[in-house]
């Protein structure tokens, strides 16, 4: 699953350590996220979403569409 | 957004001391049932007895400060050490066995002892917790 979290991080110029607090997670999570090596589970996109305003579909977009 | 960061490092903190407290004290009551009836009270059954019942005592809150430290992980984390006990679960079945057979069998000249189980186990779930943390770096 491709995601926009690196560009959106950036654009508030957040680190990932910044981010992985906000969320309540590990930083190698929001790495890994980012990488797109883990795919976040739905509470967790959820939580991203409502932290950058955004719907979860414009930070998440699923390459089988 | 600090005040959670310092919430999440502050929890992972205490659950990693309190799980490390907690196989401590497991392991020092396990060395004083091992090693205490010979060398400190003259293989009295009784003394015996009292500490392995402490010892088991230890041995569950040493579980429920795991379960603990497990549920309180994030979800990367917790695929992580769910991956490692999977395959320390399944290598310690399958070897844990074939190794007992071996000793069944007398195809080897030692004992299959439990120690050397746990050994093979402990030894998979570190190999297998750093290829999944390198998989996700």
């Amino acid at each position: 699953m491709k995601n926009r979290l690196k560009v959106l991080r950036a654009e508030r110029d957040w680190t990932q350590a910044q981010l992985a607090e906000a969320l309540d997670v590990s930083r190698q999570t929001i790495n890994a996220i980012e990488k797109g090596k883990f795919d976040p589970s739905l509470p967790l996109a959820f939580k991203a979403a409502r932290l950058f305003g955004l719907s979860i579909e414009d930070i998440f977009e699923d390459e089988e569409a | 957004m600090s005040k959670e960061a310092s919430t999440r490092t502050a929890r992972e903190f205490h659950n990693t001391k309190r799980l490390g407290a907690w196989t401590a004290a497991w392991l020092v009551t396990l060395a004083l049932v091992a090693f205490g009836p010979v060398y400190l009270w003259d293989k009295e059954p009784l003394i015996t007895s009292a500490f392995i019942v402490i010892n088991l005592g230890i041995g569950g809150g040493m579980i429920i400060a795991n379960i603990r430290f497990v549920a309180d992980l994030d979800e990367l984390q917790k695929q992580i050490h769910l991956e490692a006990m999977g395959i320390s679960l399944g290598v310690g079945l399958v070897v844990g066995l074939s190794y007992s057979m071996l000793d069944i069998t007398n195809l080897v000249s030692w004992n299959a002892e439990i120690s050397h189980l746990v050994f093979v186990q402990g030894i998979t779930y570190l190999v297998a917790m750093g290829n999944a943390h390198r998989r996700y770096k």
